[in-house]
């Protein structure tokens, strides 16, 4: 299982965190910091995979953006890897070619992208198709809901 | 009212305004000052229970939180949102309370209602966004209060929701084990799904209750042909675009079913069997072009690595690992090596193979692959290639980082120690080691050169002459300071001398060396540990080089006001030596006897922190079994190994201290065989009682155990040097497959034997227990005799085969005999 994923840009901002287990606050922030650090400090000839504490990291960079997984010993770190891959290929699709600043305008359109592929740590979804449809659907309904709103607001609805 | 309200004030910042402000900040500051005026409107927006637009501010306050400030008064809110009936609304509200409100928050539980509604909601995606909450967050209360939800939807028919409950499952079953059981009736036909995420979810389900509870596990291994079968229709199935990951169907199914299967398929030889044909053909069909073949070919070799695996398929699972090593990709070479080292132990003749490839790996740049590299490197080593394996080590450990010197030093003088193929290759090596090393080495090498010179009598004049060569080159190596000075002050006298090998004898003076030891002493970076050893030396010099004693003198009670305590001290005994006690000097300062040796004593106090090394969590070796968790890095050769060994306690003798004497020669016993824990003793006899009646007290009879059958004749197991030792063996009527032996030694020779030890070692399928000797004592020519009684267990009627340890002392000289016993009588097992 997952513990957390970290989003995090060159210069050290974070962009995304999504914890699936319940650290307290102060810890959260310390390993953000921590790992941080870590990963911007590897070289590029370097392997994709730290050990830290009693985790294994599997981070992996796309364009600008670090993406930064935290797996337990038994956990498969190249499956990670493809993991990785899948959600930024999701973001992808979404947002039509994704860059950083997407991502830092829609941060919470890539969470609920990311709860449509994985909960609790682990994938639930390994159709690409079936989770684009999900979000897709979820947006149209927020969008009718804002219509309805618009409506109800000048008494047409 | 509403209307005026939204004229006289304006609505508030978009979000995605604000983020364009905050961005464009130019400094700290700036930012902090925006962040501030935007909560401050954001709270008093809360304040004023504004609807339309707390979703719009959560949103804002969210964006904040992630920048690193605080948000804690938005959590309430989120509470809100969840609590309100629009999508919208419900969607940023959950998502704050995923980010806000785990279960370490105040108000976690009240958000318990609201996740009770969404679950029953009409609207499958309001459903989703509460399984989806609760699967992030859920506390041990939340959990318990909601299982019985999940549960239900586990059952839904709607594939969509089943799978997140499933999920929700899992991490309820995380947080609260006990409630596993009203799970495994609903996960029982969920594999007879179609959906890939059901099948997903319901493989990782059934995995983690199988991990926590040996029943269930027991439970679900009928599963295995179904599992099979899904895995099988995968790989067959052709292409499927929806789930084809770069020509891979579906990896991350594969994947997870592979690791139900090898928890299944753990320990139990019929599962095992079942699974063997699959693995092969996974392996076999996977296209490794990408990094998504080598991931589902790696989970492969875990599982094979972790059932009982026929042979062929290990050694498949080992050559797939050696084909990893030679990929381009770090990332596959690090996760081969990381595996070798797991499985070397088990597998340890089909990992040699790839030797010359893993110490390739010790120059790769990357130095996570170093790190593994040379842990596997060190597990390697065997007589045969010790001495091409030790060139490349000690060139590793010249160039490495810092952090790996220590750990590398110690290990080399351990192996150095168990596989040197001669005397003077091991000190070689040795002294290598301390020159290249510098301070890195820790404390026990220093004293396990030491000994190792010390006991190495016929390169003693070698040694120190080397030593002392790479001494005068540089004195600010502590560990080799150390080691240097103690051999010159032991052996000074041999600098001179000529009979040294191969190489050049030094040219010294004994003011030259005397100078030398100065040196160290008056050095600001000598530690005073070092400095302790070099005033030590130079006192023994005084009676080496008779001809220094003046010089020798001054030098020595310079000290004698030294600042520090323990340099005083021995300068000014020692002075006091050269003073009062002259004529005691020589004695005191001859040479010093053998150090006993505990050469393993640095590998056990080296390998109690190295325990996670070669510890095989997955792998189930018989070998490993019983050893009560040791760890060890020495290979496990197959089969016929006797590893148990039985030894009695020689009443006089041997006391607690010793047992680390004891510990070495068992070691030896068993040569290059896996070391358990200390051996069963089994004397509940009092040795003060055999002290006493020494000779008369006869063991306890075996006759109450053996009835009936005539006493058979005497067998002779051991006869050399006067010493003869008999087995009369019986076999126990009422128990087929107990024997009792008894062993009776005797003496022939003109000189008596004392501190007699007999030890027995068995093949791993027998039971041995040695009772207390009758004495340890044999008088010459046949004057008395030694009995002990060795009882032994074969449950499974095997051949009994027994290697014989003896040890006793005669004429001043310690005598160590070893033999083997083929030859007992067939009645005695079949």
């Amino acid at each position: 299982m997952m513990q957390f994923m970290l989003l995090f840009s060159r210069q050290g901002k974070l962009r995304l965190q999504k914890w699936f287990s319940a650290y307290p606050d102060r810890v959260k922030k310390k390993t953000t910091r921590e790992l941080i650090t870590l990963v911007l400090a590897r070289k590029p000839k370097m392997c994709s995979f730290l050990e830290w504490k009693d985790l294994k990291i599997v981070y992996k960079r796309y364009a600008s953006l670090y993406f930064c997984c935290a797996i337990e010993r038994d956990d498969n770190e190249l499956l990670t890897l493809e993991t990785i891959h899948r959600y930024v290929e999701l973001l992808d699709k979404y947002f039509g070619s994704v860059c950083e600043l997407d991502i830092i305008f829609n941060f919470e359109k890539a969470y609920f992208m990311l709860d449509e592929f994985l909960l609790g740590g682990e994938v639930q979804e390994t159709s690409k198709k079936n989770v684009l449809k999900a979000i897709a659907a979820q947006d149209l309904l927020q969008e009718d809901e804002a219509v309805e709103s618009a409506l109800k607001e000048y008494g047409l609805y | 009212m509403n209307v005026l309200k939204a004229v006289s004030m304006p609505a508030p910042k978009r979000l995605r305004d604000l983020i364009r402000e905050i961005r464009s900040s130019r400094t700290a500051a700036d930012e902090r000052a925006v962040v501030n005026k935007e909560c401050a409107s954001i709270r008093e927006s809360f304040r004023d229970q504004d609807n339309t637009y707390r979703c719009r501010n959560v949103a804002k306050l969210l964006y904040i939180h992630m920048l690193g400030y605080p948000a804690h008064f938005g959590q309430l809110e989120c509470m809100k949102l969840i609590a309100s009936p629009r999508f919208t609304d419900k969607r940023i509200g959950y998502l704050g309370a995923m980010l806000l409100l785990d279960e370490r928050q105040d108000v976690h539980l009240l958000i318990t209602n609201s996740l009770k509604n969404d679950l029953g909601h009409q609207t499958q995606y309001i459903q989703s966004l509460a399984l989806c909450t609760l699967g992030a967050i859920c506390s041990s209360e939340m959990s318990r209060d909601l299982a019985g939800e999940v549960e239900r939807m586990i059952k839904s028919s709607n594939a969509y929701i089943k799978k997140k409950a499933i999920l929700c499952a899992f991490g309820i079953i995380r947080k609260v084990p006990d409630l596993m059981e009203m799970y495994i009736p609903a996960t029982r036909s969920l594999l007879n799904e179609k959906n890939h995420g059901v099948l997903l979810t319901a493989v990782c389900l059934i995995t983690e209750m199988s991990e926590k509870s040996p029943d269930t596990l027991h439970h679900f291994r009928k599963l295995v042909p179904q599992l099979v079968r899904i895995l099988k229709n995968l790989i067959m199935a052709g292409y499927s675009p929806e789930h084809d990951v770069s020509g891979v169907s579906d990896p991350f199914l594969q994947v997870k079913i592979l690791r139900l299967l090898r928890i299944l398929g753990r320990g139990d030889a019929e599962a095992s069997e079942t699974m063997n044909d699959i693995l092969a053909q996974v392996a076999t069909n996977t296209d490794t072009s990408k990094n998504v073949g080598h991931a589902i070919l790696y989970e492969i070799v875990l599982t094979i690595m972790g059932i009982q695996s026929e042979a062929g398929l290990r050694v498949l699972a080992v050559n797939i690992l050696g084909r990893f090593l030679l990929n381009n990709d770090k990332n596959i070479r690090y996760v081969a090596l990381n595996t070798l080292l797991r499985v070397v132990s088990a597998d340890y003749n089909a990992v040699q193979r790839h030797r010359t490839t893993i110490v390739d790996c010790l120059k790769d740049p990357d130095i996570s692959i170093r790190r593994r590299a040379v842990e596997l490197s060190f597990a390697l080593i065997n007589p045969n290639n010790v001495r091409g394996m030790m060139k490349e080590l000690l060139y590793f450990l010249e160039t490495c980082d810092p952090e790996f010197k220590s750990d590398c030093c110690s290990n080399i003088v351990i192996a150095a120690a168990k596989y040197s193929p001669n005397k003077r290759w091991h000190i070689d090596t040795v002294l290598k080691v301390l020159t290249m090393a510098g301070n890195y080495i820790k404390g026990d090498v220093v004293t396990v050169v030491i000994q190792l010179v010390s006991e190495t009598s016929q390169l003693h004049a070698y040694s120190v002459q080397q030593l002392y060569r790479h001494l005068s080159n540089d004195i600010s190596q502590q560990p080799l300071a150390q080691v240097a000075a103690w051999c010159i002050g032991e052996y000074g006298e041999l600098l001179h001398s000529s009979a040294i090998e191969e190489e050049e004898p030094l040219q010294v003076s004994n003011d030259d060396v005397i100078s030398l030891l100065e040196r160290i002493l008056i050095n600001n970076n000598s530690s005073v540990v070092t400095k302790e050893y070099a005033i030590t030396a130079l006192m023994k010099l005084s009676s080496r080089f008779t001809d220094c004693s003046l010089r020798l003198q001054q030098v020595i009670s310079q000290y004698g006001s030294s600042t520090n305590v323990e340099l005083q001290q021995r300068s000014v005994e020692y002075s006091s030596l050269f003073v009062k006690f002259d004529h005691m000097r020589p004695a005191l300062l001859e040479h010093m006897p053998l150090i006993e040796a505990h050469p393993h004593s640095l590998e056990e106090n080296f390998l109690d922190g190295q325990e996670e090394v070669n510890l095989l969590s997955d792998s189930t070796s018989s070998h490993t079994n019983g050893h009560g968790g040791t760890p060890t890095s020495q290979p496990t050769e197959n089969g016929d190994i006797m590893d148990i060994l039985s030894s009695s306690t020689s009443p006089a003798a041997v006391s607690a201290g010793n047992r680390g004497g004891g510990a070495v020669d068992l070691l030896d016993l068993l040569g290059d065989l896996t070391m358990d824990a200390p051996p069963i003793i089994n004397n509940p006899v009092s040795p003060s009682a055999h002290n006493l009646l020494d000779g008369f007290l006869q063991p306890a009879s075996p006759q109450n155990l053996v009835n009936g059958s005539s006493s058979p004749s005497p067998m002779a197991v051991f006869n050399k040097a006067g010493l003869l030792v008999e087995f009369t063996c019986q076999r126990a009527n009422n128990d087929p497959t107990r024997t009792v032996i008894n062993m009776k030694a005797t003496n022939s020779s003109p000189y008596p034997m004392s501190d007699f030890v007999f030890q027995a070692a068995v093949p791993k399928s027998f039971q041995l227990s040695l009772q207390s000797p009758s004495g340890t004592s044999l008088p010459p020519v046949i004057g008395g005799h030694i009995t002990q009684v060795i009882q032994l267990n074969n449950p499974q009627k095997q051949p009994i085969r027994m290697r014989l340890k003896i040890n006793y002392t005669q004429n001043g000289n310690m005598v160590n005999e070893m033999a083997e016993v083929n030859t007992f009588p067939l009645e005695l097992w079949q």
